[in-house]
């Protein structure tokens, strides 16, 4: 078992920007789900943190408790032993500042782009007030010209970009990113990857994201947690102290990725 | 060049089309195409409208056959305002001649009606066999069956009775179907949202609401102060049921990911049901409104025939007491247009609503 919590995050980039990340620690969390044939566990006492500002990336095979993880960390759902804190404060319900992009971009159809951007201020009566981010918040992402389009009008690339706009609307000090390039083509993948590290390093959010995209996360993160297979426990954290912009055909990267393969069972097509 | 003009014109290859464009020979191209100077211009917008032409030809026809044929002697004064009804079949035939021959003059009417031709053929063929089947031959017997001119003559002569009757069904519908939406919109939003009021009112809706209203009448008019409120109770009863049920199914179906991203944005209990689970729900809403307007039609008809004393329900079983049948004929008739114009407007609203959506289903 490694103990993270003693783990210095490697301050790349955070040193050169200010700091408004939340500090997330996850302290001995263990977590079950209920189910007719009696309870299944999924997480086993796991201990992670992260540091303010600091982009770590959560790397397992499928099904190992990894989006678990991120709906605790949410404050979704609580965990059923252990405690999760942000900024030393316990996590009990979801909150503003730690905000969710799921797979799916999920914009709610029958709003406009405009609109599903607004979603967060609305929620919090505070739109009125700051109608001029919701524009700031498209013009990041790109598609100010797409306000008033709805979203089945939108390519999938476009609506994840929405999605993430409604995030960043809020002001996040945690960005949550539950496999959001999964369900996209390759190209557009690689180039939102770019996008949202330059979103991340402008921002100054700590972020938190879980793929199974080994070249993904070392690409973005500065640290990648690998996990077991279920029940989630943590087998290696492999950090990445290549400095932003990172160049894809560096060789430290592929030797990350070796290492990431090896602990995944999948290196024997190297 | 496509397959089909190399096949008509096979001695044509590609360069020779190209300098020497080879004739069309579709015939329902018109005289225009062979003006055309090349084989690839779009049709003609203004060609003579044939299909317009057709159906002149066959309300001339009608109105011939009307002024022209005599009638059958039933026994009685003859059918009056037949003279009338062969005078509208020419004027129909007339206008029809004129948008088919000028079709540039009428240009944006004839744009419209286009699509109607067939159909208006079909409805002068329909009312020729009806007025020999009636009116000229007797084959139908009279009293029972009515020539199309005695509905002309039932409006002329009723057009009062008949109205007042319209405005009074109208009114005892719009209570009720306004009470029972608002009241089965709430109710399945209730029971979509909360499990206790799921608990105790599912059962009820369960055992009650496949219950017939018409089934209630009788009962039902012990119950209230007047026949009038019996109707809207019943009538609000029928609509309510399939709006619950199906605002229920749609609350209860949302995409759970759409509350967990208003609840991590800090979006109150609220919000969730005004925003996100209304929103989600209300396709599911509109085809309950459907439903129950289709049961809200047949309460409303029951109960005006038995306890309610007006309306068209009640001018029906009215008019069968004197045995005028034309009169029946021709509230059914402006029945049909009513409930049809209701169902109409539904849809027209819910365009609107449910401008996000595509691909829904054209009423």
């Amino acid at each position: 078992m490694v103990d993270l919590t003693n783990l210095k995050a490697p301050d790349a980039g955070a040193a050169v920007r200010p700091v408004s990340g939340a500090h997330i620690e996850v302290r001995n969390v263990s977590h079950w789900f209920e189910l007719p044939g009696g309870a299944l566990q999924v997480i086993d006492d796991l201990d992670l943190s992260i540091m303010p500002g600091e982009f770590v990336a959560l790397l397992g095979p499928s099904g190992c408790g990894k989006s678990t993880l991120l709906r605790l960390v949410a404050g979704l759902e609580p965990a059923t032993a252990g405690s999760l804190l942000q900024n030393g404060q316990p996590i009990t319900e979801p909150d503003p500042s730690r905000i969710v992009v799921f797979q799916d971009p999920t914009l709610f159809p029958w709003r406009t782009v405009w609109d599903n951007v607004a979603l967060g201020l609305q929620a919090r009566g505070l739109l009125k007030a700051q109608r001029h981010r919701v524009d700031e918040a498209l013009r990041l992402v790109g598609l100010a010209t797409f306000a008033g389009a709805f979203p089945h009008q939108l390519s999938g690339g476009m609506a994840q970009r929405v999605a993430l706009a409604r995030a960043l609307v809020n002001d996040p000090s945690l960005l949550v990113l539950d496999e959001p390039l999964g369900k996209l083509d390759s190209l557009t993948r690689l180039s939102m990857q770019t996008e949202l590290v330059e979103l991340w390093q402008r921002s100054g959010f700590s972020a938190l994201l879980v793929t199974h995209d080994v070249e993904e996360a070392l690409f973005m993160a500065q640290r990648v947690v690998v996990f077991s297979e279920r029940p989630a426990r943590i087998r290696q954290v492999l950090v990445n102290d290549l400095p932003y912009p990172r160049h894809r055909g560096h060789p430290r990267l592929a030797e990350l990725r070796h290492e990431a393969l090896a602990l995944l069972g999948l290196d024997a097509s190297w | 060049m496509t397959t089909a003009e190399n096949i008509l014109s096979p001695g044509a290859s590609a360069p020779a089309a190209q300098a020497t464009p080879p004739r069309r020979s579709f015939a329902f191209s018109g005289p225009a195409s062979a003006a055309a100077p090349s084989a690839h211009a779009a049709r003609p917008a203004y060609a003579i409208w044939w299909g317009g032409l057709a159906a002149a030809l066959a309300w001339l026809a009608l109105g011939l056959l009307t002024a022209l044929w005599p009638n059958k002697p039933a026994g009685f004064s003859d059918w009056a305002y037949t003279a009338e009804f062969a005078w509208l079949a020419f004027g129909a035939g007339t206008v029809l001649l004129a948008l088919g021959l000028m079709p540039a003059l009428t240009a944006p009417v004839s744009s419209r009606v286009r699509v109607a031709g067939p159909w208006l053929v079909a409805l002068a063929g329909g009312l020729g066999a009806w007025e020999i089947l009636t009116a000229k031959l007797g084959a139908l017997p009279p009293p029972f069956f009515a020539p199309p001119q005695s509905l002309i003559e039932v409006y002329v002569s009723d057009w009062i009775r008949l109205a007042e009757s319209t405005g009074n069904s109208l009114q005892l519908l719009l209570n009720g179907v306004v009470l029972g939406a608002l009241a089965g919109f709430l109710v399945g939003v209730l029971i979509g949202w909360s499990r206790r009021a799921s608990y105790w009112i599912h059962p009820v809706l369960r055992v009650l609401g496949p219950l017939s209203t018409t089934a209630l009448l009788p009962i039902s008019f012990y119950f209230f102060p007047s026949s009038w409120s019996t109707a809207v109770f019943l009538i609000a009863l029928g609509t309510g049921f399939p709006v619950a049920i199906l605002t229920w199914s749609g609350v209860a179906s949302v995409n759970r990911n759409f509350y967990d991203v208003a609840r991590t944005m800090g979006a109150s209990p609220w919000f969730l049901v005004l925003r996100v689970a209304i929103p989600a729900a209300l396709p599911q809403v509109f085809v309950g409104l459907f439903m129950g307007l289709g049961h809200a039609f047949a309460t409303l008809v029951v109960a005006e025939m038995l306890g309610v004393k007006s309306g068209l329900g009640w001018y029906l079983t009215w008019a069968q007491g004197w045995a005028s049948y034309p009169n029946m004929y021709g509230a059914l008739l402006l029945m049909a247009l009513l409930f049809s114009g209701i169902i109409t407007l539904l849809f027209l609203v819910r365009d609107r609503v449910l401008s996000w959506q595509k691909g829904t289903v054209k009423w």
